[in-house]
């Protein structure tokens, strides 16, 4: 089966990044297929490769990072909710004039049509959020 | 062939306080490109959404209530408010905004795009969607 | 058609589970993770109102976040199930759709 995943919070600050990461991993073991996983939201920061956690504590972002390298996963950001937010690519840092881009590999900046075409494309769409 | 899916986009949360409202309303004005069944539910404190007289001036924020008046215009023009909900906050129709569209297949007539439903009709609803996208 | 509705807030803190409970139709499934597994605790001012719509629909919790809290399966509420992740995929899989109470 065709899964989207949408995750609307950061990460550390609520457990759904947790959540949906576990969700994904577990979908995907049982074989099944995810399709994309759309970050929304606060759900953007899940993406800056910026993050430093202490040792002893989980990587969030690297965790996405090496999901999506294993299983070749589309991990989107909201272009609009990333601007907010202060998430960009180099086209995006570019384009706005900053000094400085953050977004982490495998991840991928793109607009809100990509949350819609997953709902279409997809069997489920499953929102973690709060 | 383009696949048709009825989407319904859940409102449950109140304006302003969070984000939610406004960046589910943007999703609503992109996704509205894409030709889909699309309906809105606002239900609990998403009915605070589409009151009228908000003025944020004193806040310093966007007041994006008029947004809500443009749907019409982008064929979005099934908004479900729950009846219940609108009640345990002591409000009433009357309200709300007045939100509007013109049907194409009614020699273009304006009509009223808030449909209050009851609690159990809005269940069913839910259950007749492809999609829900909660926010 | 049937939806399986997932709920990550206690019912002690929001109206999430209480709405949804509200809004489950009979033969739907409710999955309580994260903060959600406290609404599925026995003996709490929530319990009867969970036991009452168990009467129609299938309840479960997830058991790592049980778990992580510190909550016993034996305090649960009679006849909810526990699952762990993988179960959380089938039961999506198995529904029509999921919709999720934030």
């Amino acid at each position: 089966m065709k899964f989207a995943i949408q995750i609307n919070e950061g990460p550390y600050q609520h457990q759904s990044a947790d959540s949906a990461y576990q969700f994904a991993k577990a979908a995907l073991e049982k074989g099944h297929e995810i399709f994309r996983i759309f970050f929304y939201h606060d759900g953007v920061n899940n993406g800056t490769r910026l993050t430093t956690p202490p040792q002893d504590d989980r990587h969030i972002t690297n965790r996405w990072v090496e999901l999506a390298e294993k299983y070749d996963l589309d991990l989107v950001v909201c272009v609009a909710a990333a601007q907010r937010r202060g998430i960009a690519d180099a086209d995006e840092a570019k384009r706005n004039g900053k000094d400085a881009d953050n977004i982490a590999p495998k991840f991928r900046i793109s607009g809100l049509g990509q949350l819609i075409e997953a709902g279409i494309q997809s069997d489920r769409l499953v929102v973690f959020g709060d | 062939m383009s696949e048709t899916k009825k989407f319904l986009y859940l409102n449950r949360k109140a304006p302003y306080g969070t984000i939610y409202a406004l960046e589910s309303l943007e999703v609503v004005l992109i996704g509205a490109a894409f030709e889909q069944d699309v309906s809105l539910a606002f239900v609990d404190d998403g009915v605070f959404q589409l009151t009228k007289g908000q003025n944020t001036k004193g806040i310093g924020m966007k007041d994006f209530s008029p947004t809500y008046r443009a749907l019409g215009d982008y064929d979005v023009n099934k908004l479900y408010v729950e009846k219940e909900s609108l009640e345990e906050r002591g409000l009433s129709l009357d309200d709300l905004m007045p939100l509007t569209y013109e049907d194409e297949d009614d020699d273009y007539a304006e009509k009223d795009s808030i449909r209050v439903v009851s609690r159990a009709e809005m269940a069913q609803i839910m259950d007749e969607q492809d999609v829900i996208l909660s926010f | 058609m049937s939806i399986l509705h997932i709920v990550n807030k206690s019912p002690f803190e929001r109206n999430s589970l209480a709405s949804c409970l509200g809004h489950a139709l009979d033969g739907s499934s409710v999955l309580l993770f994260e903060d959600g597994v406290y609404g599925a605790i026995k003996g709490t001012s929530f319990s009867d109102t969970l036991g009452a719509a168990m009467a129609s629909r299938s309840v479960y919790v997830l058991g790592p976040d049980l778990a992580a809290r510190g909550i016993d399966e034996s305090k649960l509420v009679d006849g909810v199930k526990v699952v762990d992740y993988a179960g959380f995929v089938d039961l999506s899989a198995e529904s029509d759709k999921v919709q999720s109470w934030l």
